[in-house]
């Protein structure tokens, strides 16, 4: 696992790339010295990254005495750094791998309800002829401009006191204690989420031919057929980049997951351990570069191998509208 | 304590309770819209025979079917949005104008605290450079990437690489650049890439992240280093869109590369340049990762979300915390207000 390197080549972005003239046109006008500063600028992009997971196998006296350069003059290699801070003894070493679990569970229900109310929504949103209809997808949209901060406090209170109204119940208190405290998370994730799926979603499913819906309609299908048959199937490409947009969004998340699983390693994801760790270990640098890059793979590799439907779902929420 | 797989297997098995709650309720619907629209279906052709036996007026068929799909498929995700957004943000906005147990009605007093308390006005000035600065160099670089590697033979690996920090978390990112913003004594060997670079042209190493106001600008190194990607791979898609005889055309009329780019590149991306200005805007203020992590807000580095969680939840002023919620609400509403406006004509034209 450590030896992936961060440069892995991804597949092409393959986002309307047309052989035109002009191609060859701009081609002519990129000289030498445009393909020489972008080699140059990607370079110096990547070597911060490249520096964290070079120090990440570098022995710990060897990290705090001289820069990750040196490695390559005096290559030491070790994988302790991992051992020590995924499966370490200690409670000052990390102990990831707990939260490795805890990052996991978080984040698969997060991305699923999210993904299956937004695409419900979304269809009748755009196929369902009923009152009110542009009116509530205008109410769903308009969501999207609450930052999260304007809900957490409420919301939390929710969760530990229960919402009354006029003395009537309307939910009772959670009372949630160590891992049951995952629910908490997903129902905030689930709820931050929708807004934004429900408008990306339904960009993609309102644009689905009229007359296959007509013609489905005719034959007597119902809505639920429609759905599940015709319109989940064709809009794989959609779901696919919300969830890969959302997984990105969750995992990586440290307000909402501070905030709702607290901070023990029955609940706490990676991010909320690594911030500790960088605010009451900012020096211990072999934990924390092997443990940034723990909390780095999984995305990484996600970002990697699906980036074309990630920069799809990108392009149809942030331009075409 | 050593890592022990038995103590994890009560989290797998709220996972799989998650799991199984998923597939009842998703499954549970979408059964019960199979079921009860057949059911429906009987009945009326259960009618419709007993009316053409007893040689009654057939019954109307019902129309309110379309209205009970609509409630069913819709009621989820609105039920989730009035219960987790709607109804809090409203209560916010009431907790912050009460006190900091929300026990009394203050007036505006959270409001005059915000713009007249020193430090306060410190994180407000903090978050305007933050907002001033991140979207206009992240999209100016993304721009000049995309235009740079566009046709490139190596362009899909060289937007991969600066496309990358997007699947890096915040927390993650601050680690990375705080190691390069490391700092070792004069005499030591550095272990920080910057104080490294600093040392070997003849400077002297320094503690990068407590000088104010350096700091905050090198936080805002860390979230234009994520951010540049995402403007490049916008931008980059919309000059690909531009039509290739209008760029032909102004070849054979003999533009410079300086004139194709402002008269014809510009003006061609002009919508997707603001969505891209407009949505980092709209990120960066509500950026509190970055800030949390590499210096917790100290040393006048705080910016209003993460002020926002530490009175809320750290000096238990939900008022002041509140307020500066709300506060961070209005400042998102022009912007987005822009942004709707200018989806809405790009869609027309």
């Amino acid at each position: 696992m450590t030896t992936t390197t961060p440069t892995l080549p991804a597949g092409a972005q393959a986002t309307g790339k047309t052989a035109t003239t002009a191609g060859r046109v701009r081609k002519r006008l990129n000289s030498r010295t445009a393909t020489v500063i972008s080699v140059v600028i990607a370079v110096v992009w990547t070597i911060p990254t490249f520096g964290l997971l070079v120090s990440s196998v570098r022995p710990e006296d060897q990290i705090k005495s001289n820069g990750w350069w040196t490695f390559f003059t005096d290559p030491q290699f070790t994988l302790e750094n991992y051992q020590e801070v995924l499966f370490g003894s200690s409670s000052s070493s990390g102990q990831l791998a707990s939260y490795f679990i805890n990052s996991l569970a978080i984040t698969i229900p997060s991305v699923l309800f999210p993904l299956a109310f937004a695409s419900l929504a979304a269809y009748a949103l755009a196929w369902i002829n009923f009152k009110g209809r542009d009116w509530m997808y205008i109410a769903i949209f308009a969501l999207q401009i609450v930052p999260l901060q304007m809900a957490i406090v409420p919301l939390l209170k929710f969760f530990s006191t229960g919402v009354s109204l006029g003395g009537v119940t309307i939910m009772p208190a959670w009372d949630l204690v160590d891992e049951q405290k995952f629910a908490q998370v997903w129902f905030a994730h689930t709820c931050f989420a929708l807004p934004f799926a429900v408008f990306l979603l339904h960009n993609f499913i309102s644009q689905l031919p009229k007359d296959l819906m007509e013609a489905a309609r005719v034959d007597g299908a119902t809505h639920p057929k429609i759905f599940r048959t015709i319109v989940l199937p064709l809009i794989t490409p959609a779901i696919a980049a919300f969830g890969i947009f959302q997984f990105l969004w969750v995992w990586n998340d440290l307000l909402v997951a501070l905030i709702f699983a607290g901070g023990g390693n029955e609940t706490a994801p990676l991010t909320v351990r690594l911030a500790e760790m960088a605010g009451t270990r900012g020096n211990e640098w072999q934990r924390l570069t092997a443990g940034a890059f723990v909390s780095m793979i999984v995305p990484l590799v996600v970002f990697l191998s699906l980036q074309r439907y990630f920069v799809r779902g990108l392009l149809a929420g942030s331009v075409k509208g | 304590m050593e890592f022990d797989f038995a103590e994890e297997q009560p989290k797998l098995l709220m996972l799989m309770y998650g799991l199984i709650a998923f597939v009842a309720v998703v499954g549970g619907l979408l059964l019960l819209l199979d079921a009860v629209p057949s059911w429906f279906a009987r009945r009326r052709e259960a009618q419709l025979v007993a009316a053409s036996a007893s040689g009654a007026p057939l019954p109307r068929r019902p129309k309110q079917r379309e209205g009970m799909f609509a409630f069913f498929f819709l009621l989820p995700a609105v039920l989730l949005l009035l219960v987790g957004l709607v109804v809090p943000a409203i209560r916010t906005t009431l907790l912050s104008f009460m006190d900091g147990s929300s026990d009394n009605w203050v007036g505006l007093r959270n409001y005059t605290w915000m713009f007249s308390e020193d430090s306060i006005v410190r994180v407000l000035i903090n978050t305007l450079v933050w907002v001033l600065l991140v979207p206009l160099v992240a999209t100016a670089f993304g721009l000049l990437y995309a235009i740079m590697v566009d046709k490139a033979r190596f362009e899909s690996v060289a937007k991969s690489l600066i496309f990358m920090p997007m699947a890096i978390s915040f927390v993650g990112a601050a680690i990375i650049w705080k190691f390069v913003y490391a700092f070792r004594g004069e005499g030591q060997e550095q272990i920080g890439l910057l104080n490294q670079i600093v040392v070997s042209l003849g400077g002297e190493p320094k503690q990068w992240l407590l000088d104010s106001p350096l700091n905050t600008l090198l936080l805002i190194v860390i979230m234009v280093w994520i951010q540049a990607g995402f403007a490049m791979v916008v931008l980059s898609a919309a000059i690909k869109a531009i039509p290739g005889d209008i760029v032909e055309a102004a070849r054979l009329d003999g533009v410079s590369p300086w004139q194709m780019f402002w008269q014809i590149t510009m003006p061609s991306i002009r919508p997707a340049l603001i969505v891209v200005v407009v949505t980092l805007s709209i990120a960066t203020l509500k950026v509190f990762d970055i800030v949390r992590t590499a210096t917790n807000g100290n040393y006048d580095t705080s910016v209003i979300a993460n002020e926002m969680y530490n009175q809320s939840f750290r000096y238990g002023q939900n008022g002041q915390g509140s307020a500066l919620a709300v506060f961070l609400f209005v400042l998102v509403i022009p912007l987005v207000i822009y942004q709707i406006r200018n989806l809405r004509q790009q869609r027309e034209g």
